[in-house]
């Protein structure tokens, strides 16, 4: 079983990010970078299951060369190759774009199971992974929180709404993304971080996957990121704890928030 | 470019770095402090460490280690100690790493086998045994002695300041075969052994202590206790002489820590800086906080270079003496001004165990005194490396 696992570099969850001099991205220049959390789950996901028997795991990531510290990462952690693409062109693509330079690497490696994030944590869509499995026409579940295999198929759960859970079934090849805290992430061991340097880590640029600039010019460009100027009415409450408490309970109910 | 120097890490160490911080940021400040304040030997954080193999990073893959060098430990140890753990953090792993350094260099072949594995799998812990009370610095005047009884021997003395003897099966023991009177030179006829920690036999006392409480260290008398030919680490008489082989790998990665508890202080202290608003503005704002905080920052940075360049010449087959001594003397003082810094930068506040820089001061001060003092790192440095006559 082959399973391809899509994985984003995002700024690092203790990186003081400031909003570029253009106002469309953030300073990113001398920041720290990681995985994408939720991505995280999803390698997880798909080493648990190479655990569990025999399966390739292949990470394939979107990036500049910065991306590779991501794919080494991600081969410390156990998986066996990585596939880097890049290209100035994706460097102003939206979501859609993306899908596409994706959908052409899957399309070359036949994968029997794609897992991404359900989404990123820096630009927060939720976008790629059904337009990933739209362009690859692979049967596809978003936020799914537990997996097991039956005979060729997927059972996933998937997260609703107020705690409930939906079990749904789907054959395989197939695409799921995946919800955070689903297991426990390992860490990698000093062996897997020798070994990670000797795994093959190809790098690939938008011709190599037969697609051209214009396959990936965005249609939605962004305009703008800004911070929302601060709310005024912040209201203290004063008293004992126990009077404190109180207040902020009553104050919730009124509000409606609980 | 033609000479050109790269100050880079380089994508492995990175890699080590990036993912040893992530493993020690699972254990916050509270989980030191409480580990501090009870006395307790921090065997979550050691076992997680463990299991995924650090602790053999410098023992010979032969034995089940990963067989890199002192750079590789020194950015483990380093992003250990800065993950807030500080010493106690760095002392629980790094016995483990250099304590058998004699061992890999001069154990025989079947000492190794015998023990280099468990060590590397974290099972195996081992206490060095060289210190003694009136002997101090001057290892010479060490009086435990190993007795020759049929093909072994039988120890008898007292040591002190053993880190982790309550948690270590053996110690690096070392002792005198023959009197000091009796040899050619001072440091000549000592032995070097690996013993059994035997209960029976050794004698571990807690020494109550200033700081770095997580980890205990001991005086341990010993009585009878017997070895075997098998446990001379190196050859009969000169045990010392192996010895060496451990103490500059040591202060290296000592060197690493500190910079890593005085950059740990100094995020805490900076942060702290920026908010705290007194006299209606950040204390930060004030130069007379601002100033120190930048000269720390610089020092600590020097230091790091230090420590890096002596573990190059070292991992290069150089024994280092001189680099060991100097990053070790310049990253004592950077590390430990750092956290009196942060603590000042922290005003009442800093003297409260919650804001845990007044921790990172203690275990800091530590680094000024062990493994080798300031000034017998000074002493190294007039003599052996500016030529200048011995004072003692
Ligand atoms: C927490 C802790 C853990 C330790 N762990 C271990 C361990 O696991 N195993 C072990 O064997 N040891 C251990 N040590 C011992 C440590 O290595 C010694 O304390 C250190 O080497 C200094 O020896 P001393 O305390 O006897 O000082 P002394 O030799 O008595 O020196 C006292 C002072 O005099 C100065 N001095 C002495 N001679 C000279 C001179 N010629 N010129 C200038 N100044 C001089 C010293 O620098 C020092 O400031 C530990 C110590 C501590 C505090």
């Amino acid at each position: 079983m082959k399973i391809l696992v899509c994985v984003k570099q995002v700024p690092h969850k203790d990186a003081r990010l400031e909003i570029s001099s253009d106002e469309t991205w953030i300073q990113d220049e001398s920041i720290k970078f990681e995985i994408n959390a939720y991505d995280t789950y999803a390698l997880e996901e798909a080493l648990r299951i190479k655990d569990a028997g025999e399966a390739e795991v292949v990470i394939l990531s979107i990036g500049p060369d910065r991306a590779i510290q991501a794919l080494r990462t991600a081969l410390g952690m156990g998986a066996d190759r990585a596939i880097l693409v890049w290209d100035d062109a994706l460097a102003g693509t939206d979501s859609l774009g993306i899908a596409k330079a994706l959908a052409a690497v899957a399309k070359a490696e036949q994968p029997d199971l794609i897992l991404t994030g359900l989404m990123a944590d820096d630009t927060n869509y939720s976008l790629t992974p059904p337009m990933l499995a739209e362009l690859t026409q692979l049967p596809h579940v978003t936020a799914v929180v537990k997996e097991t295999q039956q005979n060729g198929d997927i059972v996933a759960e998937r997260e609703l709404e107020g705690g409930a859970l939906e079990v749904v079934k789907l054959p395989r090849p197939c695409l799921l993304s995946i919800q955070t805290g689903m297991n426990d992430v390992r860490y990698a061991s000093l062996k897997g971080i020798m070994q990670a340097k000797k795994k093959p880590l190809e790098t690939k640029s938008l011709a190599d996957l037969g697609l051209q600039a214009s396959d990936v010019a965005p249609k939605v460009t962004l305009e703008k990121i800004f911070l929302p100027p601060r709310g005024k009415g912040a209201e203290i409450v004063e008293g004992s704890i126990d009077e404190i408490a109180t207040q902020v309970v009553t104050k919730i109910k009124e509000l409606g928030l609980l | 470019m033609m000479g050109c120097m790269d100050f880079s890490l380089g994508p492995e160490l990175e890699h080590i770095r990036e993912e040893a911080t992530k493993l020690a940021g699972g254990f916050s400040d509270e989980y030191w402090r409480d580990k501090d304040e009870r006395k307790q030997f921090p065997w979550e954080f050691y076992n997680a460490f463990a299991e995924q193999g650090w602790i053999g990073i410098a023992i010979p893959e032969r034995y089940e280690g990963a067989g890199l060098g002192v750079m590789a430990a020194g950015v483990l140890l380093q992003a250990v100690a800065q993950s807030g753990g500080a010493m106690n953090a760095a002392s629980t792993l790094h016995l483990s790493i250099f304590g058998m350094g004699p061992v890999v260099h001069h154990g025989s072949e079947e000492m190794k086998q015998r023990y280099l594995p468990p060590t590397a799998r974290g099972e195996l812990h081992v206490s060095f045994g060289v210190t003694e009370d009136d002997a101090g610095t001057d290892t010479s005047r060490i009086r435990t002695f190993a007795e020759p009884d049929g093909d072994g021997f039988v120890i008898n003395g007292k040591k002190v300041w053993n880190t982790k003897a309550q948690q270590a099966q053996k110690i690096l023991l070392l002792t005198r075969t023959t009197p000091r009177e009796e040899c050619e030179k001072p440091l000549d006829g000592m032995t070097l052994f690996l013993a059994d920690l035997d209960p029976a036999h050794c004698e571990i006392r807690e020494i109550p202590k200033i700081a770095r409480n997580a980890v205990n260290s001991n005086e341990v008398y010993i009585r009878d206790l017997r070895v075997g030919p098998e446990d001379v680490v190196g050859e009969v008489g000169r045990g010392f002489r192996c010895l060496l082989d451990g103490i500059n790998p040591e202060r290296i990665m000592l060197a690493a820590e500190a910079v890593g508890i005085g950059r740990r202080a100094l995020e805490v202290a900076t942060a702290y800086a920026k908010e705290r608003i007194v006299f209606d503005r950040p204390i930060g704002a004030n130069q007379a906080i601002a100033h120190p905080l930048a000269d720390c920052h610089s020092e600590l940075e020097a230091a790091d270079l230090l420590w890096q360049k002596a573990a190059w010449v070292y991992d290069q087959g150089d024994i280092a003496g001189g680099e060991a001594n100097i990053a070790k003397l310049r990253a004592a003082e950077a590390g430990f001004r750092a956290c009196d810094q942060a603590l000042q930068t922290l005003g009442g506040f800093g003297y409260a165990n919650e804001f845990n820089v007044g921790r990172y001061w203690g275990e800091a001060r530590l680094m000024r005194l062990a493994p080798i003092s300031q000034e017998m790192a000074r002493n190294y440095i007039a003599e052996r490396v500016l030529g200048l006559p011995r004072s003692y």
